[in-house]
This record gives structure tokens, sequence and C-alpha cells, in this order.
């Protein structure tokens, strides 16, 4: 009896938080076309969450670029594939790792960074003060981060996807003895205007689910600073399970049809 | 909801109920606030002192009852209409609840640029204008809120309280965190600032040497109800048990201290 009450109880709180949630997201859609809209507010979120992400991102992406030419030569040796390095670099970049490395790496940046923030002002009652100052909580600290997020996002993917090409580039020419010229010569000419479109509509998905679950866990924190502290990683760790599964379905989507 | 010779109260509550699972935070609570009254609402931690006030704010929802604002109920307004009712309070919070994002002129001037659409230059002459009301120079509009200690804190908080001239100004536990001068110092703040702006002010404290210097009448909050009030002097012969345990800080008594919410 105890363990079908507990099961009950958690199905229960599932239900209730995904309720939430759903009408979070909705406030917030809600709130991103009514004024009034605040630009000053949206352009310090696009450089907190894209220009300060350009340093984790770009290193990532050079580094997963670099691995994934290695790992494809070296697949590609046992039939005599090697050739193909700069075409597979070029599509897993564009279709998939740009947009999910660049996902995770700012979900763990800026996920945490704005759950922190918000749930600090819960905590200390700034978000109550704001109310009281007749100013919506949801236009004052959401739609700024949101649209800064689904802004940034993209133009950060299309730096990552060049970076983590020029990963694959010099450890290709660098170590696996490629023709510099002719490795991008092969690239250019393999790639497609809609590798790159596909990776930028996810990448715009995914820094939709970075601000959207960094605001929500922000804003539905309690406590002290343990309640900040579980906010942050619940932020991090749901917008990572999130675009993942995201990830899955757009691709499902974008490449399927 | 009518006061004396017809006037309506400023705020009004009439049985309000508020519950956090299975928790009953306020149980029918009615309470009503004259216009240019200084209550005082006293009570024990964890008894909805904080819940009152959100509730009368809108930030929390009661499940029951009516809550009126000169005369108007405001219960369950929402959009602009709550804006504008939001426009004649001010609030000064238990921990000040400054924005550490912006500078001491900016968390003062903030209801003014955000609310009411005040130029910045002109609301920053108003914000240091009001810092001087609380006896803070112009020096301090520059200074970021983690400079400033927490008396400080407390003082441009008030500012923020009263720079867009509210007509009713709520104080959160005003005094507490502060040492006994400092405390006083903000004490003495609310009275002037009370009495120089003609507002209507609620507090709510457990702090009794505040509760006594800043009110004109006393509330005792138990339980989510009002188990007492009259005026601030006769609350030495209140003749009621809940009061005299509470104003003498005795162990004893028909309060019970709950140790888990």
């Amino acid at each position: 009896m105890n363990i079908l009450a507990a099961i009950g109880r958690a199905v229960l709180a599932f239900f209730a938080q995904t309720g939430r949630l759903a009408l979070f997201t909705f406030s917030a859609l809600a709130a991103c076309v009514r004024p009034p809209i605040y630009w000053y507010l949206i352009g310090q979120q696009m450089l907190r969450i894209g220009y300060f992400s350009l340093p984790v991102v770009g290193l990532t992406a050079f580094f997963t670029g670099g691995a994934l030419a290695l790992q494809i030569y070296v697949g590609g040796n046992r039939f005599g594939a090697e050739a193909v390095v700069p075409n597979i670099v070029v599509l897993g970049i564009t279709r998939e790792l740009g947009p999910v490395i660049a996902g995770l790496m700012v979900a763990g940046r800026a996920a945490a960074a704005i759950a922190a923030e918000i749930g600090t002002m819960r905590v200390t009652e700034q978000i109550d003060a704001l109310t009281t100052l007749s100013t919506n909580p949801m236009r004052y600290l959401v739609v700024p981060r949101l649209v800064a997020a689904v802004v940034t996002m993209p133009l950060l993917v299309l730096v990552a996807d060049a970076i983590g090409v020029f990963g694959g580039y010099v450890i290709a020419t660098s170590s696996l003895g490629f023709n510099g010229a002719i490795y991008i010569k092969n690239t250019m000419d393999f790639m497609t205007a809609d590798d790159v479109r596909s990776g930028v509509i996810k990448v715009a998905v995914f820094g939709f689910i970075i601000a959207l679950m960094g605001c929500y866990n922000g804003f539905h924190s309690k406590g002290g600073a343990q309640g900040v502290g579980a906010a942050t990683t619940n932020a991090v760790v749901t917008s990572s399970i999130l675009i993942l599964a995201a990830n899955y379905f757009l691709t499902s989507i974008l490449f399927t049809r | 909801m009518t006061a004396a010779a017809g006037v309506p109260a400023k705020v009004e509550l009439r049985g309000v109920k508020k519950r956090f699972g299975p928790k009953i935070v306020l149980d029918g609570l009615d309470l009503a606030i004259q216009p240019g009254e200084s209550l005082v609402v006293i009570g024990g931690s964890g008894t909805g002192k904080s819940v009152m006030i959100k509730c009368v704010l809108g930030i929390l929802r009661p499940e029951a009852g009516q809550i009126f604002v000169d005369g108007t109920e405001v219960t369950h307004l929402t959009g602009r209409r709550r804006d504008a009712a939001l426009g004649k309070f001010g609030m000064l919070f238990q921990g000040s609840a400054l924005f550490d994002s912006l500078p001491v002129w900016e968390n003062v001037a903030f209801g003014l640029i955000q609310g009411h659409g005040v130029p910045r230059t002109r609301a920053k002459e108003i914000a240091i204008d009001k810092l001087a009301k609380v006896g803070l120079g112009p020096e301090v509009a520059a200074l970021w809120p983690s400079e400033l200690s927490g008396g400080m804190q407390k003082r441009v908080g008030l500012a923020r309280a009263i720079a867009a001239e509210p007509e009713i100004i709520f104080f959160d536990e005003p005094t507490t965190g502060l040492d006994p001068i400092m405390a006083d110092v903000i004490n003495e703040l609310i009275v002037s600032t009370v009495k120089d702006l003609g507002v209507t002010a609620l507090s709510i404290t457990h702090d009794i040497a505040s509760a006594r210097k800043i009110s004109n009448r006393i509330a005792m909050l138990y339980k989510g109800k009002i188990v007492w009030q009259g005026p601030t002097s006769l609350i030495d012969a209140s003749g009621n048990p809940f009061v005299d345990q509470f104003i003498h800080g005795r162990a004893v008594g028909p309060i019970k201290m709950e140790i888990r919410g």
C-alpha cells in the first residue's frame, strides 16, 4: 500500500511539475509579445549568453572537430575510405556536434547562471520587489533571457561550426597527411546550406530550452543557498536532457522527410 | 469596509484564507486599516504576517475572502488594473530586497523609471532627494547595494518605498537584524516618513519596542486570525493572554511554538 502511495505521489508530482512548466512557458511566450520590451536588457543578456560563451564553445568545438577527424580517419582506414574525413567532419559538425556541443556548453554555463541569478532574486524577495514597483517579472527577467538565447545561439553555432571544421582541418593536415587546399575544397563541395540551416534551427530551439529552464528553476527556487544550488543543478540537468531529447526529435523531423 | 464617518477603510481584508499544502496560514482573516493610521501587526514567526501583506499586494492569491483598497475590491485584479492598484503601495522588505545588479540611485528610482515612465535624469534627481530624506548623502547614490551596511540598506529600501509617493506603505520586519541604535533610527525614520507624507502604514514585526514606537494601533495575529486589536496605549492592559505572553516574551502561555511549519 505504501509503495502504491509513493508511486502515486511521484506521478502526481510529475504531472504537477509538467503543468507548472507548461503554464510558465505559456506566460513567458505571452509576455514576449506584450510591451514594454526591455531592449537594453536583451542586449545585456546577448552579451552574457552569446558573446561570453564564445571561448568555451570555440575551444570545445575545435577539439571535437579534431577528435572527429581522427576517429573518421581510423575508422575509414579499415575499408580504405580515409579520404572521406573532410566530408564527414563537416557533416558531423554542422548537423550534429556543433549544435549539440554548443547547446550543452551553454546549458552548463548560461542555464546555471540564469537559475542562480533569478533564484537568488527569488529567495531575497527581489522578484516580489519588482512586482511592488509595477514591473512584471516575466517581462523584466524572463523575456530578455529567452529572446537573447534564441537570437544568439544560432550566431554562436555558426562560429562553432567554423571552428569545429577548422579543428578537423588542423588535425587532418598536421597529423594525417591531408593536403590543405584539397581538404578545404572537399569540405566546401560537400557541405550544403541545409546542413548549416538544420543546425541553426536546432540550436535556436536549444537556446529557448536553456533560457526557459534557467528561468523556470530560478523562479521556483525555495529556501536559501541550498534552494538556489538545487535550482542551478536542476536547470543544467533538465536543460541538458531536454536538449538531447529535442535533438533527436528535430533530427527526425529535419532529416527523415 | 466602512470606517467611522462613512470613509472607506484604506485597506480591508475580509475573511481572507490562504494555505500552503496542508498548512493553513490565514484562516478567515479580518482586518481594516483606516486612512492615515499606522497599524502594526504583531505575531510570532510563521504566523502569516508576511503572507497577509503579500495577499494584499497580489503577490500571493488567497483561496477565499476579499481584499479592498479604498473601498474597491482588488482580490482578483490582473494586468493594468492591478498595476494601477499597486501604484498606491510602497513596500520596505525585511531584507531590503535591493536589486544587487543596480546602483543605489537606480534602486530608488526603479519604480519611477519602470512603473511611471519618468526620464532617467529626472528620476536620479528624485532618488537623491529621497535618499536625503532618509539621511543618506548624494555620494551613496553611486554605490552598489553590496557596499552598504544593513542599516543603510534599510534606509535605501525606505527611500525606494517612498520614491513614487505612495498612499500606503508596508513595512515588513523593518528592524530585524539591526543593532538597537540603528533599529531606533529606522523607527524614527518610519514615524517621520509616515507623518510627513501623511500615508497609511501597515507594519509587521515581532519587535515590541518597534511596534510601540511606530504604531497608533496594534493587532495580534495568531493561527491565521486576529486575536486582539486596539490602540497602542492599551496593549499593556489588553487582558488578552496571547498578547500578554507575546509582549512579555514568556515561554509559558496559550501560544505554543510550532517547531515545524
